[in-house]
């Protein structure tokens, strides 16, 4: 059922580094990285030794950067021509889309993983709860898992890189601010109470936060699971569209 | 009498395979496509039923939008048929698209590639798709890339070659796997004629069924479709010819038999050397005398040109075609007429026919 989705999974990962994009991504990750969390954060004012203020940042870090990640994955198959190759060799399609999700996810983890530093720093001054510290970035990876399976589902819709940006980030920015008073506000007094409720459910803010302060739910996991589940299911239906 | 009968043999040595011989490699029953909605929309193949034998090289033509590609796109999977089946060494493309792949070879119209990676890093990725691993895979990216001679590039990334080596990764890429079926899309299209010519010296390697490969087109040869619209092409490398207009097959035969259906089949190419007076300032006294002949239905392309040099008298070169009713030979008439004029015969070929005038007549609406 998954054939093919170990090779694709090695060339797309290999694609990153094979081009100045991957340094490009990593080190701007980083830079925002830190920055939020030390400038803007206050992570030495606060004076606490845990890693809030770098966790908080991370939505909007990945709202921008992870749409720039996922636009290439089908959209430049379908510029370029290579979807016909692809698509011809004796790969299953759910192989082909889990190989190029899961590269990509591969790779925001690594940018992710070259965070430590921050840790280490929270470390070198106190003493911060590393189970915390573990669900955060646990939380945080799959935040990012959940960004780029909207995109990747986005970039196989359509052959141009930039549209599948900005619809990426506009509809990552929903999921985002799902949970917060002008959506809710928007619904409220005309949708039954039912959609509001599924539509504040669906916050990848506030699922993330409680990540952040230690606490995983099964319904968090179960949540960020299914997103990825149903944006893989879409994106090998949308395999099927031909131009 | 300086004769030069030369018959125009096309150069189709393979042993034409239709009917007899291989197994059949590619099985299409009704193929239909239609793009848009089921009432209207657009009829790109209309009922293709089309048998291909192992040792068959296919070559798929056709004006621009006739369908050959659609057709290959349903071949190869890419395009899921409206109607019809098509089945690779008896699988069905829809039921078991990824047994059927896995006996294909399939060039994409304008050799599509990873442009960012190097050569051997495709191909390897090709490999590793199809299933080879370790020695094996080396083996197998060895071998295709000798074939191709693609050594030089290896380590060059695909963006950076010429449009004759991107067309060659294109072919090392659907020959690793010594497939049973190749199916080329446009294969020469925008080479410039010396590539045309390597690209077409491999397509006739890999029909004759190469030695030791071990591969599965071991056992009889492989078969071999590819689309084109250059009429040469045609009758350079393949058995068989199969016109499609409109998404129907129109003909389907030997280069050499398609050709014979041009009025021009049978037709004698002459340049004589007659006395100026005789054959009139623009040869009309030429022209009709060959139009008398017996068996002869037309004579084209008229052209009388004073010869300098004018021994035994005659001081006019005439060329000319004569057409014969019904393809009959006429060479014989014809050569008795030149005798009983006293005509000087500098050059006399028998046509074996034009493609491109059998193809306009089939395609033309």
């Amino acid at each position: 059922m998954f054939r093919g989705t170990w090779p694709i999974f090695r060339r797309e990962l290999a694609g990153y580094f094979g081009t100045p994009v991957a340094f490009i991504f990593i080190v701007i990750f980083l830079v925002l990285a830190g920055v939020f969390t030390f400038q803007i954060g206050g992570f030495f004012e606060r004076g606490q030794a845990d890693l809030r203020p770098f966790f908080d940042f991370h939505p909007w870090l990945y709202l921008c950067l992870i749409p720039a990640l996922a636009m290439r994955l089908w959209a430049e198959e379908r510029r370029s021509g290579t979807m016909e190759l692809l698509m011809t060799l004796p790969i299953s399609r759910a192989g082909a889309a889990l190989g190029k999700f899961l590269a990509a996810w591969a790779f925001a983890g690594l940018a992710l993983a070259l965070t430590f530093p921050v840790w280490l720093t929270a470390r070198y001054l106190g003493d911060p709860d590393d189970g915390a510290v573990l669900t955060g970035y646990i939380g945080s990876l799959l935040l990012a898992g959940g960004f780029l399976a909207i995109g990747a589902c986005v970039s196989a819709a359509t052959k141009s890189q930039v549209i599948a940006f900005i619809i990426t980030a506009v509809v990552s920015l929903g999921f985002l601010l799902a949970g917060f008073s002008p959506v809710v506000e928007f619904f409220s007094g005309w949708a039954p109470a039912a959609i509001i409720e599924t539509v504040s459910s669906m916050s990848f803010l506030t699922r993330f936060d409680a990540m952040g302060k230690g606490v995983i739910d099964a319904r968090d996991l179960i949540f960020f699971g299914s997103l990825i589940g149903t944006c893989l299911i879409i994106n090998v239906l949308l395999l099927e569209l031909r131009d | 009498m300086v004769a030069t009968v030369e018959a125009n043999v096309q150069a189709t040595e393979h042993a034409p395979a239709s009917g007899s011989g291989g197994a059949a490699h590619v099985e299409v029953r009704g193929l239909t496509k239609r793009f848009g909605s089921t009432s209207g929309g657009i009829l790109a193949v209309d009922g293709v039923t089309l048998t291909v034998r192992a040792g068959e090289v296919l070559g798929f033509l056709g004006p621009n939008g006739a369908g050959k590609s659609t057709t290959m796109k349903m071949l190869t999977g890419y395009l899921a048929p409206t109607a019809g089946s098509a089945k690779i060494c008896g699988i069905d493309v829809t039921r078991d698209p990824i047994g059927a792949k896995s006996r294909i070879g399939y060039l994409p119209e304008g050799a599509p590639a990873y442009s960012d990676m190097t050569a051997s890093g495709f191909l390897s990725f090709i490999a590793s798709v199809r299933g080879y691993k370790g020695a094996e895979k080396k083996r197998r990216v060895a071998l295709a890339v000798e074939r191709t001679n693609l050594g030089g590039v290896l380590a060059q990334p695909i963006e950076t070659l010429s449009k004759g080596f991107k067309r060659r990764v294109g072919l090392a890429q659907a020959i690793l796997h010594e497939p049973d079926v190749l199916i080329m899309d446009e294969p020469t299209d925008g080479l410039d004629p010396n590539q045309k010519h390597e690209v077409r010296n491999l397509i006739r390697l890999l029909a004759g069924g190469e030695k030791g490969s071990g591969g599965g087109a071991g056992r009889g040869g492989r078969a071999i479709i590819l689309s084109t619209h250059i009429l040469e092409e045609v009758e350079a490398v393949c058995t068989r010819a199969v016109v499609i207009a409109k998404g129907k097959i129109v003909a389907d035969d030997t280069p050499r038999a398609l050709a014979a259906r041009s009025r021009y089949h049978n037709a004698l190419t002459l340049e004589i050397l007659v006395r100026m007076e005789e054959a009139g300032s623009d040869a009309s006294a030429v022209a009709a005398a060959l139009r008398e002949v017996t068996g002869v239905a037309a004579v084209e392309g008229v052209s009388v040109a004073r010869q300098s040099q004018a021994s035994s008298g005659a001081d006019a070169r005439v060329s000319c075609t004569v057409i014969p009713n019904a393809h009959a030979s006429i060479q014989a008439e014809v050569s008795r007429l030149i005798r009983a004029k006293g005509w000087q015969v500098e050059s006399m070929r028998v046509e074996s026919g034009r493609l491109d005038d059998v193809f306009r007549d089939l395609t033309a609406s």
